[in-house]
């Protein structure tokens, strides 16, 4: 306990932000005046106190003479009406307040303690009329209070005094033991112990879901009455954790109906990826597929490349910041721990979020109790996630795109990925393969174990309801990731200094240890050698926690001091907690005491099989009827404000796209700054060969046709990256389901009919899958204002992601147009194809034909593509994905800030024609002087549609004019939804 | 290019979050110049010794994720660890220079501008205006010619900081002025002064400062990032340019006017 507690705030004398920020929190409701900000570092210690002058050497060390004052003991004065303190929860992540306490150290030379620490928090000083209503709206945009403490005073009770002094520790009972559950039970209790979890003997209270189902319960039963004795609370959360959908996809896995004995996963993605491998022969791109942390295609002789799309769509849904930050951080790990250690060298992002202008009523309890974070709260505070996680970590983030829609209200889908690079083989061995061996030490590095994310694995696994336990939440700290990784992928892994890495994702140290036990055979878990954020953690706590910032290794005994010896240096904590054996078993002890003993094969590959069932559903709509208006100009001009159209251009711009050096085609094009479909990144310095990344997502057609949604994805990702010149054959594709309601046969079998275009789609282009994720149950349950039950299930969503290899970045095309003269096309068919398209949502109609493909026309089309590419007689090329020929024309044009002068064909009414997200298609832009080339090349497939001209963008059909907009009007539409973010 | 008999070597720092010394690495390889990244606390522990270095290079990162202001936390580990080597070091004939989070770094050390030899801090890169990290390209010119600057028409290449809002006292600016310490300054595309317009100047920066170097002339910190940019396809508007290039039927150039700078460096070592 600290005896000793000291309190230092520091501001800024001209706040450079104080306007922005300001801003950004005033509202009707809240009508700010200024928004003063003020950092408070809390100084708590026992084995010392600090004098009044070391505590303003540490106010100096903390702040900037030049534009800081700081306070030691003494509040900040300045002209305000409230104040709010918003600090961190005991237990809570605290990166400045870790940053404090280094630099305090560094100074004084002292460590701090067990029971010391630096608190950080930041003081909201609130200059305004603000009602209670008011400030309580402020509070919830300030403040979470899943992670954090608030504290609100008046001017008044501020007085002289200013904040209360918090130390925010735990504080937590000593030394727990691990228990024994009784199974032996009739299945209404197994099955609550399924759903609730285990009862804690000391408190009475079920410890959170296991997210078990019954015949897995009697699975486990059976197996501990043949060892004759009751499993440990250990055991039993292993066994949840390691058999959870999240970590065995066990919908993906299972038999369905009677024409998938093997299941999706075999029979649609393994397979078509197999498949495509043999077809390819000696042309295989791919080095490692399904089975390690990422997937890996070939780079060049040396090198290969990496990829890997997660999910963090639970955590998101409770704090967005810190969901999304675990989120990209995490998946950052799964390139680190990929063969013996990737190197992290593009980030992926991707949004699925409500219509950040609404603010739908739903809350998780009755009687408007704990209501959901609105839309633009989540969407902001994800977009900050990823910020901070992805530039903290020196990344850059080119690639990422959002898509809204309202059933994403409940439950945001939040995509993560990662792409690394590696050699392919060092020291005389191959870089992407691993192998731990009996007699290997276990190492755990990086960051120390909390209660943080306990229940994690089991409780995405879970639907959202009311007892969604808070410790699903933590905060990353990308600087402790950033050490270590560095450490690992630029120093130990060249040095030989161990056999095998893997991530502690979902799970922690039970699911990362018991993996690695596969390849030696076994292991022996010593768990009270793990470090601990604070004292009094139950063994099965440690045993799970997923705590952020770690990894494990197999580092061979001949070579743990020297491993040691590098973290050390590096300030990297690493930690010995165990052996690898050869025993078959998974054993754990705790203080002497044997906690967990289970056969390895049990553990892995123990769960019952099941055999899924599912039902067709046909849902019909009226055929759409809707007019053409005579003009298309204010249509037009809508369409780009339609969200999944329009600018999203501030989050490209926050997260750093440049860093590591590889810049080619960033996600912003042209003097118009128009958002690219595919980006260019070059990851080896000396080579002219480039990282190009796309994707494809169409949840507005799953409802009505998810086979073609598959297909439709998968064209648009791999089109993507035909349009900047990356060629077919490089090219690989990661499937990320994000589906809801799983447990019900009309939604497995569009999870069948969307897992059927995946393999026909991939196959058909010859484009391998290399890694995938699926996340099963992203449903909302809850009530509405009048507690009325309500469930929102988000729209069974696939993103596929592509990568490819460009072989000489130098021949790269951009999306701008470039001069006037150039000729203007579109490349492929267009049918009349509206089904889920932005034309009929923003008409709010429903129903239609979804696109359609040929794909051996498409592959055809793609192959001249890349020919003229190579050719250099392209200027520029953009794929037509939402929104149609129209906006694909209109994009083009903005991003080269020139107009242009097109005639569409007859034929189809002229609305149909412009707004069809038939697939397949390109527009194209070429130099005059190019045009034989071009149109001998493609023949029939390119339209001449006209040319680019002036400042005016104009298109008519059959003589008469449907649009003539300047440009810089069309500009400022598709700019203006976010342009205040 | 001439070989000295003892080629002079850079020391690039690294470590806690620093996180761009690779590509400047690369860039001053590119440029003739061999360095070695070492980590601060290889020289805390004296593994490697600053003295046999003529460059030291704090290179953009995120040290210590920003916390207690960008660039402060690490001026700290360098000035309670290491404060009587880097005093040697200034006074030798070497050069210094502190790119985005290093020039923070040197900002925080008062390395810059360092009028006096005692070093207080007198200049501080703020938070931008707006609050938030910013990246993209931006257009740089220099406002004196020097060591640094030489033959420079202009640099364009990306700016990525959260606080890169150059601010000092009214005094401090004068004699930086005075002085012909402002080294670059943001500009507009025809190079005319961006007189603090949003998004020439990317962050409020007073007097669309850029960089600026010590009194002496020795060390230089800039906020964009000259070594992200360091070939033809690197740069935001190539696309453009290649579509010139190839219908002049001209070559294309490898590398950009980014390297000028490093170029410079190395110049200066084999004078």
């Amino acid at each position: 306990m600290a005896s000793h507690v000291h309190r230092i705030e520091v501001h800024y004398s001209r706040d450079p932000r104080l306007q922005t920020r300001t801003e950004r929190f005033r509202s009707p409701g809240v009508p700010l005046r200024d928004l003063h900000l003020v950092d408070v570092y809390t100084i708590a210690t026992s084995q010392r106190d600090f004098s009044p002058d070391e505590l303003s050497q540490i106010g100096a060390q903390l702040s900037n003479p030049v534009v800081q004052r700081y306070s030691v003991d003494r509040p900040t004065e300045a002209d305000f009406d409230h104040a709010i303190e918003v600090g961190f929860l005991p237990g809570v992540t605290d990166n400045a307040g870790t940053t404090a306490k280094q630099t305090i150290e560094d100074y004084f030379g002292f460590r701090f303690g067990e029971g010391e620490a630096v608190f950080s928090s930041q003081l909201y000083l609130v200059a305004g009329d603000l009602t209670p209503d008011s400030l309580r709206r402020l509070t919830a945009a300030l403040a979470n209070p899943l992670v954090n403490r608030v504290h609100v005073r008046s001017r008044e009770e501020y007085g002289e005094t200013g904040m209360d002094t918090i130390t925010p520790f735990v504080r937590l009972d000593e030394l727990q033991a691990a228990g024994t559950v009784d199974l032996d039970l009739p299945d209404a209790d197994l099955a609550r112990i399924g759903k609730e979890g285990i009862t804690d003997p000391e408190t009475g209270e079920r410890r959170g879901p296991l997210a078990l189902d019954l015949a897995q319960l009697h699975a486990i039963r059976d197996y501990f009455r043949g060892l004759g004795r009751r499993p440990t609370d250990v055991e039993l959360e292993s066994l949840a954790q390691t058999w959870s959908e999240h970590c065995k996809h066990t919908i993906f896995a299972s038999a369905m109906d009677d024409d998938l004995p093997r299941g999706l996963y075999k029979t649609c993605i393994q397979a078509a990826t197999n498949t495509i491998r043999e077809a390819k022969g000696d042309k295989d791109i791919c080095v490692s597929v399904f089975t390690d942390n990422s997937g890996a295609i070939v780079f060049d002789d040396e090198h290969l490349v990496t990829c890997k799309v997660e999910t963090h769509n639970s955590p998101s849904a409770l704090d967005p910041f810190g969901g999304a930050l675990t989120g990209i951080v995490g998946v950052n790990r799964d390139t680190i721990g990929f063969g013996l250690g990737a190197k992290p060298c593009i980030n992926i992002y991707g949004y699925c979020v409500g219509d950040p202008e609404t603010e739908p009523a739903l809350f998780r309890g009755k009687n408007r109790e704990n209501p959901i974070i609105p839309p633009r709260r989540i969407f902001e505070g994800v977009v900050r996630g990823v910020d901070v996680g992805g530039n903290c970590s020196g990344i850059p983030t080119p690639q990422g795109w959002c898509y809204f829609h309202d059933r994403y209200v409940g439950k945001p889908l939040v995509f993560a990925g990662t792409v690394g690079v590696m050699p392919r083989a060092r020291n005389g061995r191959l870089l992407h393969e691993k192998q731990a061996l009996p007699g290997d030490l276990i190492v755990m590095v990086g960051g120390r174990v909390g209660k943080d994310g306990i229940h994690g694995a089991t409780f995405s696994s879970e639907a959202l309801d009311p007892a969604s336990p808070v410790t699903a939440v933590q905060i990353g700290d990308p600087i402790t990731q950033k050490k270590f990784s560095d450490v690992i992928v630029k120093e130990a892994r060249d040095l030989d200094l161990y056999r095998s890495i893997t991530d502690n994702g979902a799970g922690g140290i039970s699911c990362s240890v018991a993996e690695m036990a596969r390849e030696s055979g076994g292991c022996h878990v010593l768990l009270d050698r793990v470090p601990l954020k604070y004292p009094g953690m139950a063994p099965w706590e440690i045993w799970i926690s997923e705590s952020q910032e770690r990894m494990t290794l197999a580092v061979p005994e001949e070579k743990v001091d020297a491993f040691m010896d590098l973290m050390r240096k590096r300030e990297v904590e690493a930690t010995v907690i165990g052996r690898f054996t050869d025993t078959g078993r998974c054993v754990v002890e705790y203080n002497g005491e044997t906690v967990m003993d289970i056969d390895l094969e049990f553990l892995h590959d123990g769960l019952p099989k099941k055999h899924l069932q599912t039902l067709p559903v046909t849902t019909t709509y009226p055929e759409p009827e809707f007019a053409c208006p005579d003009r298309l100009d204010d249509l037009l001009l809508a369409m780009l404000t339609r969200k999944n159209i329009c600018s999203k251009e501030f989050i490209s711009t926050r997260y750093d796209h440049t860093v590591q050096g590889g810049h080619v085609l960033g996600p912003v094009q042209g003097s118009g700054r128009v958002q690219a479909s595919a980006t260019l990144t070059k990851v080896v310095l000396d080579s002219m060969k480039g990282v190009g990344l796309s994707q494809g997502l169409f949840p507005s057609y799953t409802e009505l046709d998810p086979y073609r949604m598959a297909i439709a994805a998968i064209d648009t990702a791999i089109r993507g990256l035909i349009a900047i010149g990356v060629p077919m054959d490089t090219i690989a594709l990661l499937d990320n389901f994000c589906w809801c309601s799983s447990d019900e046969p009309e939604r497995l079998w569009q999870l069948k009919r969307a897992a059927l275009g995946c393999r026909d789609g991939a196959v058909g282009f010859g484009t391998p899958y290399i890694s995938g994720k699926d996340s099963m149950y992203n449903d909302f349950s809850g009530f509405d204002a009048d507690s009325n039950p309500v469930k929102v299930s988000v729209l069974p969503t696939l993103l596929i992601s592509s990568i490819g290899i460009h072989p000489d970045v130098a021949t790269a095309v951009s999306m701008d147009a470039k001069f006037d003269g150039d000729l203007v096309y579109v490349v492929g068919e267009t049918n009349e194809e509206l089904g889920g398209s932005e034309y009929l949502a923003h008409l709010g109609i429903e129903g239609g034909t979804v696109p359609a493909l040929d794909i051996e026309t498409a592959k055809a089309c793609y192959e001249r593509m890349t020919d003229a590419i190579e050719k250099k007689i392209v200027a520029s090329a953009f794929p037509v994905t939402h929104g149609g020929l129209l906006v694909a024309l209109a994009k083009v044009a903005i991003a080269g800030r020139v107009g242009m002068d097109i005639t569409i064909p007859g034929g189809m009414r002229p609305d149909c024609y412009l707004f069809s997200e038939s697939l397949g298609r390109f527009v194209v832009t070429i130099a005059p002087s190019d045009r034989e080339a071009f149109e001998e090349l493609f023949g029939g497939d390119a339209n001449l549609l006209g040319h680019v001209d002036g400042t005016v963008f104009r298109v008519s059909a059959g003589g008469k004019t449907l649009i003539e907009q300047p440009i810089t009007a069309m500009e400022a539409a598709y700019k203006a939804p976010f342009g205040r973010y | 290019m001439t070989t000295t008999k003892t080629p002079a070597k850079a020391l690039i720092m690294s470590g806690y979050g620093i996180n761009s010394e690779m590509e400047t690495r690369e860039a001053l390889m590119r440029a003739g110049m061999a360095s070695d990244i070492v980590h601060i606390n290889d020289l805390i522990a004296g593994e490697k010794a600053l003295s046999h270095y003529r460059l030291m290079v704090f290179p953009g990162g995120f040290s210590y994720g920003d916390d207690t202001g960008a660039g402060n936390a690490y001026a700290n580990r360098v000035r309670n660890n290491l404060w009587s080597d880097l005093k040697d070091f200034l006074a030798g004939d070497n050069l210094v220079l502190g790119i985005c989070n290093g020039f923070q770094i040197l900002a925080n050390l008062g390395l810059i501008p360092a009028f006096e030899q005692v070093r207080p801090r007198e200049i501080a890169l703020m938070p931008n205006r707006k609050g938030v990290l910013e990246c993209r390209f931006v257009t740089l010119k220099p406002a004196v010619e020097n060591l640094w600057t030489r033959g420079i028409t202009h640099l364009y290449c990306p700016v990525s900081h959260g606080e890169g809002n150059f601010s000092c006292s009214e005094e401090t600016l004068k004699r930086i002025e005075r002085e012909k310490m402002v080294a670059f300054r943001y500009c507009r595309d025809d190079l005319s002064p961006a007189g603090g317009e949003y998004p020439y100047n990317p962050n409020g920066s007073l007097a669309d400062i850029a960089g600026i170097t010590s009194a002496d002339g020795r060390v230089l910190g800039l906020m964009p990032h000259p070594e992200r940019a360091m070939e033809f396809v690197n740069l935001y508007d190539w696309p453009t340019q290649k579509e010139h290039l190839r219908r002049e039927g001209k070559p294309l150039p490898t590398e950009s006017m980014n390297m000028q700078i490093f170029q410079n460096i190395v110049a200066y070592f084999e004078k």
